[in-house]
């Protein structure tokens, strides 16, 4: 018998259904586990009550984060890390871009090229020498010397990206200005800025969530507990003796990770513009 | 014309483009002054007088440092006589550049001093040097970023890779010797080292192909069954399968670590309690902890290969596929020779860039087991699941290894540079193919 057109249509169809409710499942299954488990009475992944709907649900662990754990202050150190690394990376980064893009000076083709060739190698080989350095100024331990280690490290990425965006901008705009009279503080601020906000937005999200993600920087820079970021403070939660506050963790890493989410979903078409543009140019 | 010569010469300050370079080389700002520029002169000659003759000595002794590394233990801390050392380095060049570009500049004043004598008033040569020295000041603090914590510790780390620093040898306890090619030589020749070295690497090569591919291979799927407008809340599947790109990736593979737990996790649970399979060692067996590492790679990376290939789908021409459609293609037909072509040359270079990626993916090695389970006769504690970044992070924060830490991120730096190269080379002649326009 032959199978209709039709029929086999609705086949592939249902088989898309399929293949996209395994997907679902694929990216929901640890998400939901996490939010059960953060809600489970029990302690330790070691718990045999733990189940994707728990019996009983408690917010007793999201309480315990803020009274018996320095997880608030955390958070605290966290946003305010990410805010000054975001707010400085986009500067120095507009600085050197707008440099790149607009300007002409000895050293400017060598420049880009070593910014390339930079990016290439590894932030974690230049652990040793970045722990002597912040020892040596005194800034181990500090946040602004961590602020300082995230926004270098950023800085030959995203001029790549910046520039990238800046090369698209006609140049009659400043041509115009410096007839009036302009000077070239005045465009870069006035006339440049202005027109590549929709790239500083997306370089300024990607650098202020990158703390939140970065564990090995913030472990080596910053060594008392009160000091530390979420990414050091929750791998504690469950180093050690293995999986003995796992509720807790899984609680703590839903409180994270939310912020960061719902900004990353509500921008999702901004960023995933910038993304796919820098990825081209870069 | 004649006049006008006779103009130029009997102006005072006129002595000539080369006679003022020259004085420019002997001392700095001199041929400023010569040419009538008084302040910028002055200003010269005050940061020579001041600043870089007094600090001569100081230099030279910092640099000595860096050859000889120190002399009394204890007292002399080998690691910042480096630090310091590389500094000093930076500030001769920075010197030597400061007094080329002051003698550049004497000669070019000189010759448009030459050619029309009495130019700009005062006000007008500082509005000239503030905008000509306006890209300098601008990239002044960013490159000084980059200076001090990128290109100083890559600096810092090739010198380690020479010397013989590591448990045994550690400052200020003992002074850093210089060792040579000691350290390359050790790692590739000693057979346990490179042994290890070369199961390492293989499994790093073997990981980011895997990884990559596994990645878009998946996104690529999700991306054209969610193209199909036959598919209802197309949107609302997309947002939910995004979610591993929202959320950091941190926080995704510890979660990860605990549903894998080989005793307590919830994967096996449920293995076991639907299919009644026996546990299965994720952390234990090299086999399963690298299946475990590139199926948690899947989760967290696909969401982002789904979107550019969403992007990439949404932009495609409608007519090749109504061509095809009319010359009588099925759609798997269309899929496997319009689709999966036109993304792949869309998505080329940025698979390469997610294969160098993967290539440092350090993350996922390292927070997901530790490079672990360790293998019995490994060199510098490398575990099963261990690449070669995650790898150097061990040698340097466990085994103490510095010097060969440092080699051995020589080695990748020198791999990764050599592939882009070669990829870069590639992906132009790929392009100049001009298969889409």
């Amino acid at each position: 018998m032959r199978v209709s057109n039709r029929t086999l249509g609705n086949i592939k169809l249902g088989l898309s259904y399929l293949v996209i409710l395994l997907g679902v499942v694929f990216v929901l299954f640890p998400v939901v586990w996490t939010f059960s488990s953060s809600l489970n009475p029990g302690t330790s992944l070691f718990s045999s009550d733990m189940s994707i709907i728990p019996k009983e649900v408690t917010l007793k662990h999201y309480r315990d984060l803020f009274a018996e754990t320095n997880f608030g202050l955390w958070y605290r150190n966290t946003l305010k890390v990410a805010t000054a690394t975001s707010m400085v990376t986009v500067l120095l980064v507009t600085f050197t871009a707008h440099a790149f893009s607009r300007l002409k000076f000895y050293g400017r083709k060598v420049g880009l090229v070593a910014m390339l060739a930079l990016q290439l190698f590894p932030g974690i080989m230049n652990m040793v020498a970045n722990y002597v350095l912040l020892s040596l100024v005194g800034l181990l331990d500090t946040h602004l010397g961590l602020i300082i280690i995230y926004a270098s490290g950023a800085i030959p990425y995203n001029t790549w990206l910046m520039k990238g965006y800046m090369d698209g901008i006609s140049r009659s705009l400043e041509e115009a200005a410096i007839i009036d009279g302009a000077s070239s503080w005045t465009i870069m601020w006035k006339i440049i800025f202005p027109l590549v906000l929709p790239m500083v937005s997306v370089i300024g999200i990607f650098s202020f969530v990158a703390p939140f993600g970065d564990f090995l920087f913030a472990r080596l820079v910053l060594t008392t507990p009160q000091n530390w970021t979420l990414a050091v403070g929750l791998r504690d939660f469950i180093s050690g003796r293995y999986g003995q506050r796992y509720t807790q963790f899984a609680a703590g890493s839903l409180l994270a990770a939310l912020p960061i989410t719902i900004l990353y979903l509500s921008l999702q078409s901004l960023l995933n513009g910038g993304l796919t543009r820098g990825s081209v140019k870069g | 014309m004649d006049t006008q010569r006779k103009l130029m010469t009997s102006n005072d300050s006129n002595i000539g483009r080369h006679t003022s370079a020259l004085l420019s080389l002997i001392y700095m700002g001199a041929g400023q002054i010569a040419n009538g520029q008084w302040v910028k002169g002055l200003f010269l000659i005050l940061v020579e007088t001041l600043v870089i003759i007094p600090n001569i000595p100081l230099l030279l002794r910092t640099l000595k440092g860096l050859v000889t590394l120190g002399e009394v233990p204890m007292q002399d801390h080998s690691l910042f006589m480096i630090i310091y050392g590389i500094i000093a380095a930076f500030a001769t060049v920075f010197i030597i550049l400061i007094y080329l570009l002051n003698i550049r500049d004497a000669y070019e004043n000189g010759y448009s001093v030459e050619r029309k004598p009495k130019e700009k008033g005062l006000k007008a040569t500082f509005r000239h040097t503030r905008e000509s020295g306006f890209p300098y000041l601008i990239l002044a603090p960013g490159l000084a970023c980059i200076l001090f914590f990128t290109v100083l510790p890559m600096v810092f780390n090739i010198i380690l890779a020479f010397t013989n620093y590591d448990l045994y040898h550690s400052p200020p306890k003992h002074i850093l010797q210089w060792v040579g090619f000691k350290n390359f030589v050790e790692f590739l020749s000693t057979s346990s080292w490179s042994i290890t070295f070369k199961n390492v690497l293989i499994w790093t090569v073997v990981w980011a192909v895997l990884s990559t591919l596994t990645m878009y291979f998946l996104g690529l799927i999700m991306a054209v069954i969610l193209n199909n407008p036959r598919i209802k809340f197309r949107k609302t599947f997309r947002t939910i399968l995004i979610l591993p790109y929202a959320i950091p990736g941190f926080i995704s593979i510890l979660i990860w670590k605990g549903l894998l737990n080989t005793n307590f996790g919830i994967v096996n649970k449920i293995l076991a309690g639907t299919f009644g399979i026996q546990p299965i060692p994720w952390f234990e067996s090299v086999f399963w902890t690298r299946f475990a590492c590139v199926l948690v790679n899947l989760w967290l990376g696909f969401p982002y290969s789904m979107m550019l290939i969403t992007g990439i789908l949404q932009g495609l021409p409608n007519d090749i596929y109504e061509a095809a459609t009319v010359d009588g293609a099925s759609s798997f037909q269309k899929f496997r020779f319009i689709t999966v072509p036109l993304v792949l040359f869309a998505v080329a270079p940025l698979l390469i860039m997610s294969f160098a990626h993967n290539f440092n993916n350090f993350n996922i090695i390292y927070l997901l087991n530790d490079g672990n389970p360790p293998v019995f006769g490994q060199q510098g504690k490398a575990g099963g699941s261990d690449i070669l970044i995650s790898w150097v992070y061990k040698l340097t924060f466990e085994a103490l290894k510095f010097n060969f830490a440092a080699a051995m991120s020589i080695i990748i730096f020198l791999l990764i540079v050599g592939f882009s190269i070669y990829n870069y080379t590639r992906t132009r002649s790929f392009r100049e193919e001009d298969m889409l326009r």
